[in-house]
């Protein structure tokens, strides 16, 4: 109650005074890290500040008419409702000052659209409801979806407070990263719907057009991690893919992209290997609470007439290899899984799905045998 | 029935030509005056439940976490909320003061085209029951926002070739509502009412039909595409079949925005109509007004792509759009300062008509900085798709549109009726909404510029406080405007008692016609034209 006290306090001051509360982070844009977010925001400021001038000269005007010129104070009305000088000053005026707005902005746009020049290139799609990277120069590929301790606290009725989780709803499994002082071209697409990828700190946003491309570009100055979401409504999960930035030192990068390549190799070997049905199912257990469980619900049992349920569902009770080929292509608004998930992953799911959530078929498929399913199936090549 | 096609009679006092008995009255209806009424108590029933989506919205967002509905029940919301608010209550209600006021204000009898206007009435109904209904269906009512946008609007359920058949009856409604407005106000006006003598309020009715018949056809063609994309294998916005889902960004905002504007033009009239009559003055640059109305008209047309500045144009685009929008602020603000200069100097007092006109001019001055805030497209990169964008368009149709209208309410009750409204009651109802809408709105362009995108049902924590404040606003709002309903009902079943005159309000026969009517007005307004056009607006 005190809080709420202060912030309303908060807010008249605001009102009134606007000079004071602006710098603070939950009141106003913030800087940024980049030149462009930089400029953006004095540019925004710049507006802001013309508008309270104008605010205030015709607010200020307006309100002394109000308390002077009323009957209760015996003001008689004059009766003047022309004055052609007036309108030609008022039409002028705001003219000059668009055009004073208009030059920096121009200015601004053109340094934004700028993607020349830029010495790496990333990859972004959207997909509902995660974000995939694709780093164009090294190859290294990941999908990068809420944290799971965000997506446990943000069921519905799930009774755990929001604040007990750090950076609630701002938090990814693996996040983007980029290193610092270079020009890196970000290219966007989508997989299914619109999206758009908004990192405040980078100064823009752009949407993610199914079918198009469309371009931007960003170079950070100082290491940080740097925090967005999705801005383009997407689906019933849009405000659960956020987007997380960790801009890094030279050095630190390229430990980062070596770690990446090595993971890559473990994973491809780990591919070949046998697993035993317990390992499947605990894996697969993350890997359905991170890809499947925002549709087919955390328990399995689906939405009913929109998403179905997988405890008891034909497929995943049936033919297993029939439920690798749909997953690997996908059906209506569900996405072929083929592109998203690793062999291991992939199988570790299927053999979830068929021995948890209310199932037991008690049969299971290794990844090595999804690999030969994949190649087996053209539909499910690598998306590029 | 003989009483209504007999309306031509000149014999208006004789029995038979009164409104028909009983509730039939009200279905076979084709008065203006009836079909006025049925626009407005229609639309403020819409308020209501638009209002209700509302709430629901503002509790989930209440605290951070997922309290009440679903996510996909969320983006439901605030979808129909869009949709039952701009189709349902503020466009209707416009239309409802059109029927009423434009044959009283120009000195006619009745509409030109009296049958037409009872089915673009029934027609809106089935519209809203059609668009409400998809709310029972499998699969939930459309969640894509009312912007429908393709590729997400076709996973829509069951719902989908519903909430587009609805669309395409509310646009036929619009379109008869806005032919029958402009055939009125071109062959029915009183022998000397020439169109520079007509009142603003008749002015921006007709720039707005002639809005109406030029987008809400551009409408209909969008949502017939979305409806041959799904079900005839057409592929406009696929790129998988040649298409573009950009496309209809382009072709829904060329109706949007105009769409917008549709909503306050006839504010902009209604304000002009009140606040001379409250300042004792005649309404300062009459004719600028008219020429910057028609202006804002002709920019709506031209500017659509300033919401889609994120799209990803090319600069030439983003630079021609930018330019643009940013001419909107020279016809918008001679309009604010037009209104300030009525007021200037005048001999003011404060009805809660005047209250809530004042308070419309400071605020949806507000609307029109931040509105000016966004024309600038690369901070627009950072102001969309956020809270900040929710603030803006709320202080435009809000504390502006929804304000004129019950100013609009408060105004010409007394002369609907004959029956004075409570004004204590009407001060008390004024306040509450003022400072609610505010402890509502404001908090919003915080949230925005910190960085909370708009249509999400759970936020980051940090976004916490301002939406609990923002909620609590929502909800004395809401609660605040039972008052208004409690006023409406209270006025019709006889109000405070008081006799009021023709005028009603101190020599408003001056300004306008109907005021020369007696209150309440007889069934056909002026069987006679009047003789006498006041002209004290101009």
């Amino acid at each position: 109650m005190k809080k709420t006290k202060q912030l309303f306090a908060g807010l008249i001051l605001m009102a009134l005074g606007l000079g004071t509360a602006q710098a603070e982070y939950t009141l106003n844009l913030m800087r940024g890290v980049t030149k462009v977010s930089n400029d953006v925001y004095d540019l925004h400021m710049l507006i802001l500040w013309i508008c309270v001038f104008i605010g205030i000269g015709v607010f200020g005007t307006m309100f002394y008419s109000i308390y002077h010129h009323r009957k209760s104070r015996g003001h008689k009305a004059e009766q003047f409702h022309e004055n052609t000088t007036v309108e030609i000053i008022w039409t002028i005026i705001p003219t000059l000052i668009l055009i004073g707005m208009a030059i920096p902005a121009t200015k601004a746009m053109i340094e934004l659209d700028d993607v020349q020049e830029s010495e790496m290139s990333i990859k972004v799609t959207g997909h509902q409801w995660k974000w995939e990277y694709e780093y164009l120069d090294n190859g290294i590929h990941f999908f990068s979806s809420l944290d799971e301790a965000s997506n446990k606290v943000r069921q519905v009725g799930s009774g755990i407070d929001p604040r007990s989780v750090p950076h609630y709803l701002l938090n990814v499994d693996k996040p983007l990263v980029i290193p610092t002082k270079k020009k890196i071209r970000f290219v966007f697409t989508s997989a299914d719907v619109i999206h758009s990828w908004w990192v405040p700190d980078l100064g823009w946003k752009k949407d993610t057009n199914p079918g198009f491309i469309n371009e931007s570009w960003t170079s950070v100055d100082e290491p940080g991690t740097y925090r967005g979401q999705c801005t383009e409504l997407c689906g019933k999960d849009h405000g659960f893919m956020p987007i997380v930035v960790i801009a890094m030192n030279e050095p630190d990068y390229n430990a980062w992209v070596e770690q990446q390549k090595a993971a890559i190799a473990a994973e491809a070997g780990s591919a070949s290997k046998q697993w035993t049905n317990e390992e499947l199912i605990a894996k697969g257990k993350s890997v359905y609470d991170t890809n499947c469980s925002s549709c087919h619900m955390a328990d399995g049992a689906g939405l009913s007439g929109t998403f179905p349920a997988i405890t008891a569902s034909k497929v995943v009770t049936g033919d297993i290899n029939a439920q690798v080929k749909l997953m690997l292509d996908g059906k209506g608004m569900m996405p072929a899984f083929g592109k998203i998930l690793s062999p291991v992953d992939f199988a570790a799911v299927v053999t979830y799905t068929r021995n948890g959530l209310g199932n037991s078929v008690g049969d299971s498929i290794q990844p090595s045998a999804i690999q030969t399913l994949q190649s087996a199936t053209p539909a499910a090549g690598k998306s590029e | 029935m003989s009483a209504v096609v007999a309306e031509h009679d000149d014999h208006h006092d004789h029995h038979e030509h009164g409104p028909a008995k009983g509730l039939l009255r009200w279905v076979i209806t084709t008065n203006h005056k009836d079909i006025g009424t049925l626009y407005l108590l229609f639309a403020l029933t819409m308020f209501f439940v638009g209002g209700a989506m509302a709430m629901v919205i503002r509790a989930e967002l209440f605290e951070p976490g997922m309290q009440f509905v679903n996510p996909q029940f969320f983006n439901s919301m605030t979808t129909m909320h869009a949709l039952v608010m701009v189709f349902g209550a503020v466009m209707p209600a416009f239309v409802g003061l059109a029927n009423w006021m434009i044959p009283m204000m120009i000195g006619a009898p009745d509409m030109a085209l009296p049958r037409m206007n009872n089915m673009s009435f029934w027609l809106l109904v089935a519209g809203v029951l059609l668009l409400a209904s998809t709310l029972f269906m499998e699969g939930g009512a459309p969640a894509s926002g009312w912007t429908l946008y393709p590729p997400l609007v076709l996973q829509t359920g069951k719902a989908l070739p519903f909430a587009i058949f609805s669309v395409h009856l509310l646009g036929i409604s619009s379109i008869m509502g806005a032919i029958n407005i402009i055939a009125t106000i071109f062959n029915m006006r009183a022998p000397g009412m020439t169109l520079m003598k007509m009142p603003m309020f008749v002015w921006t009715w007709l720039i707005t039909a002639f809005l109406l018949i030029a987008i809400m056809p551009v409408f209909a063609g969008a949502v017939t595409m979305l409806l041959t994309d799904k079900f005839f294998n057409t592929s406009f916005f696929d790129a998988a079949g040649g298409g573009d889902p950009v496309l209809y960004q382009h072709i829904f905002w060329f109706f949007g925005h105009p769409e917008v504007y549709v909503m306050i033009l006839p504010t902009f009239g209604v304000a002009s109509t009140i606040i001379p009559v409250f300042a004792r003055k005649p309404l300062f640059g009459y004719s600028s007004m008219v020429y910057a109305t028609a202006s804002i008209a002709f920019l709506s047309f031209i500017v659509w792509a300033h919401h889609m500045f994120t799209v990803g144009m090319p600069i030439a685009g983003e630079l021609y759009f930018m330019y643009a929008t940013m001419l909107i602020a020279i016809p918008t603000g001679v309009k604010v300062f037009n209104w300030t200069a009525t007021m200037w100097k005048g001999s003011m007092t404060f009805e809660t008509p005047m209250l809530f006109s004042i308070a419309f001019v400071v605020l949806f001055t507000m609307g029109g900085f931040t509105g000016l805030m966004m024309s600038v497209a690369p901070v627009d990169f950072q102001y969309h798709d956020t809270y900040f964008i929710v603030a803006h368009f709320h202080y435009t149709l809000v504390p502006a549109s929804v304000f004129i209208l019950m100013a609009a309410g408060y105004f010409w009750l007394p002369k609907w009726t004959g029956h004075m409204y409570d004004e204590r009651i009407g001060r008390l109802h004024f306040w509450l909404s003022v400072v609610s809408v505010n402890i509502l709105f404001f908090p919003q362009h915080f949230l925005g510029l910190a960085g909370m995108p708009r249509r999400i049902p759970d936020y980051a924590v940090q976004f916490a406080d301002w939406n609990m404040i923002s909620s609590i606003g929502g909800f004395i709002f809401g609660a605040s405007q039972l008052l208004f309903l409690y006023i409406v009902i209270d006025t019709i079943k006889g109000g405070t008692g008081e006799k009021v005159t023709d005028e009603v309000w101190e020599d408003a026969a001056k300004h306008s016609l109907e005021w020369t009517l007696p209150s309440p007005p007889p069934y056909h307004s002026f069987t006679t034209p009047p003789t006498v056009i006041p002209t004290e607006h101009i």
